[in-house]
């Protein structure tokens, strides 16, 4: 009897809190701040990369022509991040 | 040499080892191996001077201890034919009668002579209903 | 309440499906609404677990016998400690805590994932949520853990004393969280393959997940190799037991992974390798778990057959044939634009490191389920011992700490031979001067395999010391500081790489300290009566005089009888006195007899280990009874219908017997070196773990400075 009930009781909670969703809608806000935090989450990444190598080369692991040849690419690419970043903020917030 | 060339060679000299390697594996594990019985199987045909792991359980009544050697008799999981088994060593926590044993040795005229040490027991069943020592 | 338990499992069992057929329908449709549903309805299965747990547990506070668990695992006299613990130690208690950490660690990485991954996290979410509803489906059909007794017993059958030890109670918690862990970057990984987008998105979402599964895994087996030594009558650490196999296998594959996915984060490179690892590394920890429970190998953790073996193994075969035919059927997507450029770079050593940790982990495994194969393949059933586990490992292992070494030293893409130069001059040197200095003032040649393996620890510490030293140095030069805070803005700024140096130097510390015990422990078995002496390494032990109480139970687990001995060690001038000795637990099997059953119970060794920087020494004691058996024999008939008073007055008395007159009682003593450094290199293993996870404060400040760095790059060279 209490396991039927208990059933019967659970399954109205979690229905509830399951489609809630579904019956009041979900935000808009989304592509562009979803597209963001990647972008942001890559960007970080990149930077982490950066640091690295730039310590690499101060604790002489890597040679001064090592460190620029992979700096130079490191940073093109975190460029291509941040243009990607700038094309979302510009979407968001048109000026 | 080319960067292709040379990366199919890495590719041929790694798999040429990881075969050798692996063909080592087996030639060692099987070479090194002992093989698992249980008293039936060693009663009925066991190689004189070969080792083996004889596994069952310990048979009620019969285990008996005299000094550093303890003797018992192990019989089949699921059946009745036993051997007696003489075992100096540490005995582990967990070994009772009734309780399933494996232990390493050979089978001298009739009897399972134990290598040291070598006696494992299993730990005692918690997911079953029987609690009493059968 | 044990129907809300029930309850709980069975809305669990339906949510979780709910959560899966959801998140599927949004990702196929696009509903955002459905996804966001599906989500929710995993909070919902982790409330429900927590309710479950929650049930459980005071069931067992309140030794509720009418709880078939509590009462086949617990009594009344059992202390508390053990009693919260009790839940772990049965196969549907420990399906209740894998639900519990599944639906945990679920919410958690969906939590932190709500807001991205769009396109994978649902696919993840349905995964996630499939392996919760495996294990609810165990419990609700076959294993309920809330199954009730028609008629509660009065008393309970009491934990197993052999489990009754600290570490003993963490170690499957711990390992649980392991196993659930990886399937967080499992579950991702499916999800990533199935949207096609194999970059390093979903790496880098659950990188911290894989890590502290990692962590908490590592530490779980620790803690058992730990209870292995400090409980167990033998005195060993790893017996390569098949259920030790099997927890050790996936922290293998979770090691490699964890550094094979910084090659992906960094090159792009190993995606094939990287989710193939991931995969291995689930089904594994899947293995390990029923392994443990299924008792198909011989094992001493073996209980027996298992009611569920069939559905594991189902399971297991699923999950290995649907992420097989989907990594193929990506192998496009996955195949990596870049190449490896040079031998001589992190990416190659990284790589040579996983050839190495699989290696190992196949040739495990190849000895773990060698009884299975020899009978398939000559119908006899044949095993492998540790000796043959020591011989083919040991190489491995002596290689995988030369990696260690090295790894660090070397940069992403490609070394230059004057840098390497440079970063294994000294090593080296101080490398020579060990090897120099072990051959003149010890006996280590004595061992070449554990001299290799010192050598090959040194030159480990010695790079991860000038990996620090260096470090700081370059900062000082920047910044100016002091030498400690520029050492502690080092690792501040630098966790991932300086917590995993530290990492690589517990590992190191580990192997010297098993390389030394192994390698050179002493160990003696003797028969002694009191008076009596026997040497064992570099100590004299004499047979002091022999010990019986009742009720005085010092290791606090419940024990009412305890036989010891009193032992004197002496080496030079430091004298030790040891109290090794056996409790004794009550069985619950009346036939022995009202006296008879408090001695034939199940009975431990309480090992007396003295810790040392150097050595330890460990001593065991198994006391003869037998010769108490008459007496209790004597007992049993007359004092069937006395009172528990008397009873427990006669119990006594013959204990009093066994102090005043004890036979000869077999001792283990053994002289180990080195073995307590073991446990401190797993202690700084976690540490470096901790340090590595650990997220930084400053990576926000960081960010600020590094956007007006690279956007005066940026303009600087469009000028």
């Amino acid at each position: 009897m209490e396991y039927v009930l208990a059933v019967i009781l659970l399954t109205a909670l979690v229905t509830a809190i399951v489609l809630r969703p579904l019956v009041l809608g979900v935000g808009e806000d989304d592509r562009e701040s979803v597209n963001r935090e990647e972008l942001e989450a890559a960007k970080e990444a990149k930077y982490r990369e950066i640091r690295d190598a730039q310590l690499d080369f101060e604790m002489g692991k890597l040679s001064k022509e090592d460190h620029r040849a992979i700096d130079r690419e490191l940073r093109a690419e975190a460029i291509e991040i941040l243009k990607q970043l700038d094309v979302v903020d510009g979407e968001t917030n048109p000026v | 040499m080319d960067p292709r060339r040379k990366r199919k060679l890495r590719l041929f000299v790694a798999l040429t080892a990881a075969v050798l390697l692996a063909g080592a594996l087996v030639y060692t594990s099987f070479s090194a191996s002992t093989q698992a019985k249980e008293p039936s199987e060693l009663i009925a045909g066991a190689e004189p001077g070969r080792s083996y792991e004889l596994t069952g359980k310990v048979v009620n009544d019969s285990v008996d201890k005299d000094g550093e050697q303890l003797t018992f008799r192990i019989r089949d999981r699921d059946g009745h034919e036993s051997l007696p088994v003489t075992y100096s060593g540490v005995v582990p926590d967990p070994f009772r009668e009734g309780r399933e044993v494996i232990v390493s040795g050979e089978l001298k005229q009739g009897t399972f002579v134990a290598e040291r040490d070598s006696l494992i027991t299993k730990c005692p069943s918690k997911f079953t209903k029987d609690e009493q020592s059968t | 309440m044990a129907g809300l338990g029930s309850a709980c499992l069975l809305v669990g069992l339906l949510t979780a499906l709910y959560a899966a057929g959801a998140s599927l329908y949004g990702a196929r449709s696009g509903s955002r609404a459905a996804v966001v549903s599906g989500r929710r309805a995993i909070y919902c299965v982790a409330g429900l677990m927590v309710t479950a747990t929650i049930v459980l547990q005071s069931a067992f506070l309140r030794s509720d016998f009418s709880f078939q668990l509590v009462a086949e695992g617990s009594s009344t006299d059992t202390p508390t400690f053990y009693k919260f613990t009790a839940m772990w130690a049965t196969q549907d208690g420990s399906l209740l805590l894998w639900a519990l950490l599944m639906s945990l660690f679920s919410s958690a990485v969906l939590f932190a994932t709500r807001r991205s991954l769009r396109d994978i996290a649902p696919y993840a979410t349905a995964v996630l949520a499939g392996i919760a509803a495996f294990f609810l489906l165990l419990m609700v059909a076959w294993e309920n853990p809330f199954t009730t007794l028609a008629v509660a017993p009065v008393e309970g059958a009491g934990l197993n004393p052999l489990l009754r030890h600290p570490a003993m109670m963490i170690h499957p918690p711990m390992l649980y969280t392991g196993y659930v862990g990886f399937s967080i970057p499992f579950a991702f990984a499916i999800g990533a393959l199935i949207v096609r987008q194999t970059g390093a998105d979903w790496i880098r979402a659950t990188r911290r997940f894989a890590l502290i599964a990692w962590t908490f895994l590592g530490a779980g087996i620790m803690l058992g190799a730990l209870w292995s030594y400090a409980e167990l009558g033998w005195g060993g650490y790893w017996a390569w037991d098949p259920v030790e196999n099997a927890s050790l296998m996936p922290w293998l594959i979770g090691t490699a992974f964890i550094h094979s996915i910084m090659v992906q984060e960094k090159r792009g490179m190993l995606r094939i390798w990287n989710v193939s690892l991931i995969v291995t590394t689930f089904v594994l920890a899947l293995l390990g778990t029923f392994l443990v429970r299924s008792g198909i190998l011989d094992s001493i953790h073996a209980f027996g057959a298992s009611t569920i073996g069939t559905q594991f193994l189902t399971f297991i075969a699923i999950v290995i044939l649907g992420s097989t035919a989907l990594i193929v059927s990506r192998l496009d997507d996955l195949r990596s634009e870049a190449k490896l450029d040079s031998l001589m770079s992190r990416e190659a050593f990284f790589l040579v490191n996983n050839l190495v940790l699989v290696g190992l982990c196949v040739v495990i495994f190849w000895g773990t389920f060698f009884p299975l194969i020899s009978e398939a393949l000559s119908g006899n059933e044949a095993s492998v011992g540790p000796p043959w586990f020591n011989r083919v490992t040991t190489p491995l292992a002596l290689v995988l700490v030369a990696l260690a070494a090295i790894g660090p030293v070397v940069p992403w893409r490609r070394a230059s031979r004057s840098g390497l130069v440079r970063s294994f001059r000294l090593p080296l040197a101080v490398m020579a001067v060990t090897l120099v200095a072990l051959l003149a003032f010890t006996n280590s040649a004595d061992s070449p395999l554990a001299l290799i393996m010192f050598c090959f620890v040194s030159l480990v510490l010695t790079v991860v010391t000038q990996e620090l030293w260096r470090g700081t140095r370059a900062r000082r030069t920047i910044t100016g500081d002091p030498w400690p805070r520029a050492l502690g803005q080092l690792i501040a700024r630098n966790r991932r790489r300086y917590g995993g140096y530290l990492v690589h130097a517990g590992i190191a510390i580990l192997f010297l300290g098993v390389a030394a015990s192994s390698a050179f422990q002493d160990q003696k078995d003797v028969r002694l009566s009191p008076g009596e002496s026997f040497k064992a390494g570099g100590y004299d032990i004499t047979y002091v005089r022999p010990t019986a109480e009742v009720g005085r139970d010092t290791a606090g687990t419940g024990a009412p009888i305890t036989f010891g001995a009193v032992l004197r060690a002496r080496r030079g001038d430091e004298v030790k006195m040891l109290h090794p000795s056996r409790n004794f637990y009550p069985s619950q099997n009346l036939e022995a007899g009202p006296i008879g059953r408090f001695f034939e119970g199940e009975a431990t060794s309480e090992v007396d280990v003295r810790w040392g920087l150097r050595r330890d020494l460990w001593t065991a004691v198994r006391p003869d009874i037998a010769e108490l058996e008459p007496a209790i024999r004597e007992a049993n008939a007359k004092f069937t219908n006395s009172s528990d008073d008397i009873q427990a007055i006669v119990i006594a008395a013959i204990v009093q017997k066994y102090r005043n007159n004890a036979p000869p009682a077999s001792f283990r003593a053994i002289d180990s070196p080195l073995v307590s450094w073991i446990w401190i290199g797993g202690a700084i293993m976690i540490l470096g773990a901790l340090i590595a996870i650990w997220p930084s404060p400053e990576a926000r400040m960081r960010r600020v400075t590094s956007i007006y760095a690279a956007r005066l790059g940026k303009e600087l060279s469009q000028a």
